[in-house]
């Protein structure tokens, strides 16, 4: 269990550094649109593409604004993903999606446009023609949406093999859940017998919870810590982070590790800012 | 014997779904009466999808279902009812393709009819669509109309919007333009006023008036052919596009497209801006023969 819990270590590492590195960017005004940094939340992708390798599926993945590393988790090109924060033709979204819309056709991760939520029901429409396996990542404020909501239900009436993953912050930009709604995600998908579970980010919880993934339709209502601000590079505060206590727990391992991965973020950004 | 609109659009879904393996998603389709007799009896397995009554989400499904691609056609019963089906459409599948390059073609059948139906289901609303950029917009009222938009959606990659119209289902004529030598005024009507603008234009020619008549089949993209140009301009008190939806939608647009390369005065006339309500007394129709004709003479005479 040790070796899949380092593996997780490991692209959680990657996701980590490239947010920072991102975060420095956007300090420096290289990248002057807004970014949605998703770093604190990095272990919830992370797990999941570790255990679909495990499992052997390889499913399409429907992505939230707030998607960088699930786009690195599952295996995205990180030049393309750089070419794309800067604007270039040969970002994975063209120049066109920035930070909220990016894709990866080759690893099966479908862009997002900026309504939020409407990766649910696009998801469930997908998976209803194909019937393969299909995850959805959405955030606990988009999840709220009606159309999120009827979804979750036409989903679980069909019982497609679908994953849903509520990545839950606590937060829509700054307004607290306990503010928008007194009801919970894995409660009301419950209600509409979708098996649910509410459950904290630490991944060993998460890679135990995804076992029968894709037997029938699945919510997962991950809490979460965004480390950054909502958008931008700036912080709320000092919170629990999950990446530190990880990497405490390799010890000189994670240290390595970090460290292999902050090199090889910066290696790319030097790489991808030195071509014209 | 001639085939009808409602005959040819239920060969094509048949065609669609039995030959081509796709689907056809819309809120009770299966239902008394198959959505005006347009559509075949097939069931689930045959690829014809009852989804629930969560309007804007089932429009997410569709565009789903369209990323696989699919092709599937999206029924909804009254175009009134794209305000609420619309939003992930025109925000993902006519997007799509520009921003990712991944193509969502959809065959929006979005079904108009009105009298007595009340503020929000009747008419047409394809302006919703015409002013977002990615889909591409017709208005078949005849059989080999109808054909020819599913040939072109099947030849292509992009959203179809097909705005259709229910007094249109037992219509089995083929529409001609009429074009005039020194004709005093020119209809270029859309949709379900294409009729009525042709009873208009008889009218009024029992009444000396020498009037063209150019059917406006494609809204979206819209282009204005030379020769409807040379009718116009040589029209002597210029034109008018006629539209089932708010003359300040598809129609002021194209009438605006027209005027920027003609030289004569291009007027509209669709929906009054109002709600309609159910009584006939306070409904919101198109534009009858008569009040087609009064409005024109209105323009002839310069009142």
């Amino acid at each position: 269990m040790k070796d899949c819990r380092l593996e997780i270590f490991k692209k959680a590492s990657l996701c980590r550094n490239f947010e920072l590195e991102l975060f420095n960017k956007v300090q420096e005004k290289i990248i002057k649109f807004p970014v949605y940094l998703s770093a604190g939340q990095e272990f919830i992708a992370s797990t999941i593409a570790v255990k679909i390798n495990e499992i052997g599926v390889s499913p399409d993945i429907f992505i939230q604004h707030r998607g960088h590393s699930t786009y690195l988790a599952f295996g995205g090109d990180i030049f393309q993903l750089i070419d794309e924060m800067l604007g270039r033709k040969s970002g994975c979204a063209f120049g066109m999606g920035g930070s909220a819309s990016i894709q990866s056709k080759e690893k099966k991760i479908y862009g997002h446009d900026g309504l939020m939520g409407n990766q649910v029901p696009i998801g469930v429409g997908a998976c209803f023609a194909s019937k393969l396996p299909t995850i959805v990542f959405v955030g606990d404020s988009a999840a709220e949406e009606d159309y999120s909501l009827s979804a979750i239900g036409w989903a679980s009436t069909k019982k497609l093999p679908i994953l849903f993953i509520v990545e839950d912050n606590n937060l829509s930009i700054l307004t607290e859940k306990k503010v928008r709604r007194n009801w919970e995600m894995h409660d009301v998908a419950n209600g509409m017998k979708v098996k649910s579970f509410n459950i904290s980010d630490d991944p060993m919880v998460i890679h135990k919870h995804l076992e029968n993934s894709f037997d029938e339709p699945m919510l997962l209502n991950i809490n979460t810590i965004r480390k950054f601000w909502h958008a931008g590079a700036g912080t709320d505060g000092e919170n629990f982070d999950r990446y530190e206590d990880e990497m405490k727990f390799f010890g000189d391992e994670g240290k390595k590790i970090d460290e292999y991965n902050k090199n090889l973020v910066l290696e790319a950004w030097k790489k991808q800012l030195g071509k014209l | 014997m001639e085939k009808t609109v409602r005959e040819t659009i239920k060969e094509i879904v048949r065609v669609h779904l039995v030959e081509e393996k796709s689907m056809c998603f819309g809120q009770c389709l299966t239902a008394v009466g198959w959505v005006g007799g347009t559509l075949p009896e097939l069931y689930e397995e045959d690829g014809m999808i009852e989804v629930a009554t969560s309007d804007v989400a089932n429009g997410g499904f569709v565009v789903g279902a369209g990323l696989k691609g699919i092709r599937p056609i999206y029924v909804v019963r009254y175009q009134g009812f794209q305000w609420y089906n619309a939003p992930i459409i025109v925000n993902y599948a006519c997007k799509s393709k520009e921003i990712w390059d991944v193509p969502c073609p959809i065959f929006i059948r979005s079904i108009a009819m009105e009298g007595a139906i009340g503020p929000v289901a009747g008419s047409s609303h394809h302006s919703l669509f015409q002013r977002m950029p990615g889909s591409k917009i017709i208005s078949p009222m005849t059989p080999n109309e109808y054909k020819y938009a599913y040939d072109e959606f099947m030849k292509d990659d992009d959203v179809y919007y097909i705005s259709e119209h229910r007094r249109s289902y037992d219509n089995t004529k083929e529409m001609q333009n009429v074009i005039k030598e020194n004709a005093d005024f020119t209809l270029f009507p859309i949709s379900i006023t294409r009729f009525d603008a042709e009873k208009a234009r008889l009218i009024l020619e029992e009444q000396g008036y020498k009037i063209n008549i150019i059917h406006q089949l494609w809204i979206k993209p819209f282009e204005f052919k030379d020769e409807w140009k040379k009718a116009l301009n040589d029209s002597k008190y210029g034109g008018m596009v006629l539209d089932d939806d708010y003359e300040e939608g598809a129609a002021s647009s194209i009438a605006h497209t027209m005027m920027i390369s003609a030289n004569k005065k291009v007027h509209t006339m669709g929906l009054d801006h109002r709600t309609a309500g159910f009584h006939p007394d306070v409904d919101n129709l198109p534009p009858t023969p008569d009040a087609i004709v009064n409005r024109v003479k209105s323009i002839i005479n310069g009142k």
